[in-house]
């Protein structure tokens, strides 16, 4: 077959609309899925080590943490930045509470009064194991965080292995956190 | 009588309506049964008026409170004033897409009206194609997004709608885009109904420029009044953001701007069928391609739709019927179209067939960057966002050599030029051009902006010089000139208009390139200066507004001394939404904008702070009075006899059958 203008005429546009239209349907399947998400926030601190940082405790919760104690743990730890003004923080409690029973997770208030914070996280029981005040958020920013709640699987030795920018929950846990625990 | 079931009674009797207007015509055109065919008409009316009936009724439940109606529910509330009451009808998705189809009903009501003079089978036909695709549209509408759908128990109050859609450029903005988008529909029915019948010619290219025509003009309008909008409400001191749904609608544009100039080609010298075929197809196609990206989540946008995947998915197989069955049909009939003219490069066809490889290419650029993100990710698993940067790169240098030909363009004959002749005529203007370069050298910095600058002060010059030296200033006496002028056809003068308001616009935006702005902390009283002005914070106070509270500062702008405005820029919260927006103070003079936005307050007391956003703006007006003038340019010549009259032959040989 010989190529003439007039055969690229017609083919391109059919081959480019076809090319687009599998692609578009491929991004649709994997929406759905959960697969593909145009809005998801890739953080680049997956992958490395947990930043420097010395945090003061909240009101009646105890001292906060440095990095050197979170890096000592041996178990793999849930690192969560919250605030009491955040809506999507208020929802995310209750899985946060479930997800608590199976693994540890380290609370930083983000940006937050640490009267009101502390008040928030005691109401209905709390799902940190240890709490600390990041009050003028600057350590949010070493770790990359562009809004609450977001929320770090970090592994004993302090590195990052998982970063998630939606409030949790047990589905969550069961799908992206607990196939990344068998490995540890 | 006009309530919401009765609205979604209308809208299920539309859909049959354009079914039957989609299947009934196309057969009888096969059968030649003039019956069935003359049919087409009066179903695009009644069909028309089902779903005029449908979409009274939601601005009705709208208008009435009803919050019975889930879409008034979630998008209205009791407060809220009448106008957006009526205007947030299309603020959101189902009601959006309802006026879509609407429009595409006017669309084929108009063809019924105003294409009396077009043969009945190719009537028929065009008519049978917008039918379908309004089919498909009112089935997504019934099926996905019903907007007429109840919730039980009926709310008290409705959650109100987001006030930065509270505002009369964005209210009337939808329904001018969306005639843009779905005006070019009628030349791609006209396109299909071509490749069916197989058969393209002069007459064809006079019939389907008007609608292309028109379409342009919305669109054209449509996308100016989005950048204005997001220059004075967003309060981001720009104009255009290269975001994925402005890209939506400049793809259309640019294949749309070249479907318009490859038609006039068709008409005068049969040539480039086959191209302007496939650009009328293109051009619809990326209209809809644009609604489906927007409204299935896949791109990420400022402008975001509730996403709903299940959505997408409907809309892409509508997409995959409307576009790829148009395309099948491109490759399977396209070569029955055969070319008579063959033409030399140095002729005002050869640089119409320049403009439209440099638009398209233009547009390629545009839809690389705007698909490559979602691609990009989807192969490489890798977010990257393709922003400013790339495409100021690659689509400046390719409108510098478009500018250059719209100049000369308009000053070539037909079929042959002789380019000494041509350059003879372009003396004047390459003059003024010169000049203009000049100043351009001295007020703007930066090799391209200079260079856009003075080529669009080409444009405006050779396109004036043009349309003078035709009605003959300057050779001819006051009679002579005043003879010429009135009959100097309206298309040449709607061309020039229209090439002197991309040359404004251009323009805009080369002054647009050299805008400066300063992010200031000020205590009431002191003084801050920018590019040559001084800007005063001279209070600043809070007041109670209809639904939300404001703070508003006063900032005096003196110019040597001298005073040259007070500004009062704002920043409302609205309670209800828990949402702030800045009402952004600009004045201008045509020249510059001194543009001023108020951001937060710090600390208490005699250490109060107001942080300050001074922005100068030189020309940015000229970008949007450069879109209208294009449109206006567009509707000139729409007025010209030779659109609205038809083919004279095949109506006057009508009349002979008659009588």
């Amino acid at each position: 077959m010989n190529v003439t203008r007039r055969g690229i005429l017609t083919a391109v546009p059919i081959i480019g609309a076809g090319v687009l239209g599998v692609g578009f349907w491929r991004m649709l399947s994997d929406m759905r899925s959960g697969a593909f998400d145009p809005r998801a926030i890739k953080n680049p601190n997956v992958g490395k080590p947990i930043p420097g940082f010395a945090m003061p405790g909240l009101p009646g919760l105890g001292d906060g943490f440095t990095d050197a104690e979170l890096k000592a743990q041996h178990r793999p730890v849930l690192v969560n930045f919250f605030a009491s003004w955040c809506i999507p923080c208020v929802a995310e409690m209750p899985g946060l509470r479930a997800i608590s029973r199976n693994m540890p997770i380290w609370g930083i208030a983000y940006e937050d009064k640490p009267e009101n914070a502390s008040a928030f996280i005691q109401r209905d029981g709390s799902p940190y194991a240890r709490v600390a005040s990041d009050r003028h958020g600057r350590v949010a920013i070493d770790w990359g965080v562009t809004g609450v709640p977001e929320s770090f699987l970090v592994a004993p030795g302090g590195r990052i292995i998982w970063h998630g920018s939606a409030a949790l929950d047990p589905q969550i846990y069961e799908a992206e956190i607990r196939p990344r625990l068998a490995g540890l | 009588m006009f309530g919401p079931e009765q609205g979604h009674f209308a809208l299920a009797l539309a859909c049959v309506l354009a079914l039957v207007q989609f299947a009934v015509p196309l057969w009888g055109a096969n059968r030649r049964d003039a019956r069935l065919v003359g049919l087409a008409p009066y179903l695009a009316v009644s069909q028309l008026i089902a779903l005029g009936y449908s979409f009274l009724c939601l601005v009705m439940c709208a208008v009435s409170d009803d919050f019975s109606v889930q879409n008034v529910a979630a998008n209205s509330a009791v407060s809220k004033p009448l106008l957006y009451k009526i205007t947030g009808v299309w603020g959101n998705h189902e009601g959006s897409v309802l006026l879509w189809t609407l429009i595409l009903a006017v669309c084929g009501g108009a063809v019924s009206l105003f294409g009396r003079n077009l043969p009945d089978i190719l009537r028929g036909r065009v008519l049978a194609i917008l039918g379908g695709v309004s089919a498909g549209f009112q089935m997504f509408c019934l099926l996905t997004s019903d907007p007429f759908d109840r919730v039980f128990p009926a709310p008290m109050d409705g959650q109100g709608m987001n006030p930065l859609l509270q505002d009369p450029g964005l209210a009337f903005h939808p329904p001018i885009l969306y005639t843009g988008y779905v005006g070019f529909a009628v030349p791609f029915a006209f396109a299909v109904a071509a490749l069916i019948e197989g058969r393209v010619d002069a007459a064809w290219g006079r019939w389907v420029r008007p609608w292309a025509v028109a379409a342009w003009c919305f669109l054209t309008c449509g996308i100016a009044l989005g950048s204005w909008w997001s220059y004075y409400v967003l309060g981001w001191g720009g104009y255009w953001f290269w975001d994925p749904v402005e890209n939506a609608s400049l793809i259309p544009w640019l294949t749309g701007t070249a479907l318009v100039h490859s038609a006039i080609v068709v008409e005068k010298r049969e040539g480039l069928k086959i191209w302007t075929v496939l650009l009328a197809i293109a051009t619809f196609s990326f209209s809809l391609s644009g609604t489906f990206l927007v409204r299935s989540g896949i791109l990420n946008s400022v402008h975001a739709f509730a996403n709903d995947p299940a959505r997408g998915v409907f809309i892409l197989a509508l997409l995959a019927i409307v576009i790829g069955g148009s395309l099948a049909l491109f490759a399977w009939r396209a070569p029955s179209l055969t070319s008579t003219g063959l033409f030399s490069p140095i002729s005002r066809e050869g640089s119409l067939v320049l403009n439209n490889i440099l638009l398209c290419s233009i547009c390629a650029v545009v839809v690389t960057g705007t698909m490559y993100p979602p691609f990009m990710q989807l192969l490489a698993g890798r977010t990257i966002s393709v922003g400013k940067p790339f495409f100021d790169a690659a689509t400046i240098p390719l409108t510098l050599p478009l500018l250059l030909a719209m100049g000369v363009g308009t000053a070539l004959p037909w079929k042959r030029a002789q380019l000494a002749r041509t350059f003879s005529h372009l003396y004047a203007a390459a003059g003024i051009a010169a000049i203009g370069l000049v100043l351009c050298f001295w007020k703007l910095s930066g090799v391209l902006p200079i260079a856009c600058g003075a080529l669009a002060i080409w444009v405006i010059a050779a396109s004036a010089s043009d349309v003078l030296r035709r009605i003959g200033i300057g050779h001819t006496s006051a009679q002579g000139v005043w003879e010429r002028m009135k009959h100097l056809p309206r298309s040449s003068w709607g061309a020039a208009l229209a090439h002197i308001g991309a040359g404004i616009t251009v323009l805009g935006l080369c002054g647009m390139s050299q805008a400066q702005h300063a992010i200031v902390e000020v205590h009431i009283g002191e003084t801050r200066s920018l590019a040559g002005d001084d800007w005063t914070l001279l209070d600043v106070h809070d007041y109670i507004g209809p639904n939300y509270k404001a703070m508003q500062a006063d900032i005096a702008i003196r110019h040597n001394g001298k005073l040259v405005t007070i500004l009062h820029p704002e920043k409302r919260d609205f309670t209800t939404q828990s949402q702030t927006t800045t009402e952004v103070a600009i004045h201008t003079n045509f020249i510059t904008d001194l543009y001023g936005v108020i951001g937060d307050r710090h600390g208490t007391g005699k250490d109060t702070t107001y942080v300050l956003r001074l922005h100068r703006n030189p020309l940015a007006p000229w970008m949007w009075l450069g879109g209208l003038v294009m449109a206006i340019g567009g509707a000139f010549s729409l007025s010209d006899r030779r659109m609205r009259i038809g083919a004279p032959k095949r109506a006057a040989a009508r009349n002979m059958a008659r009588a």
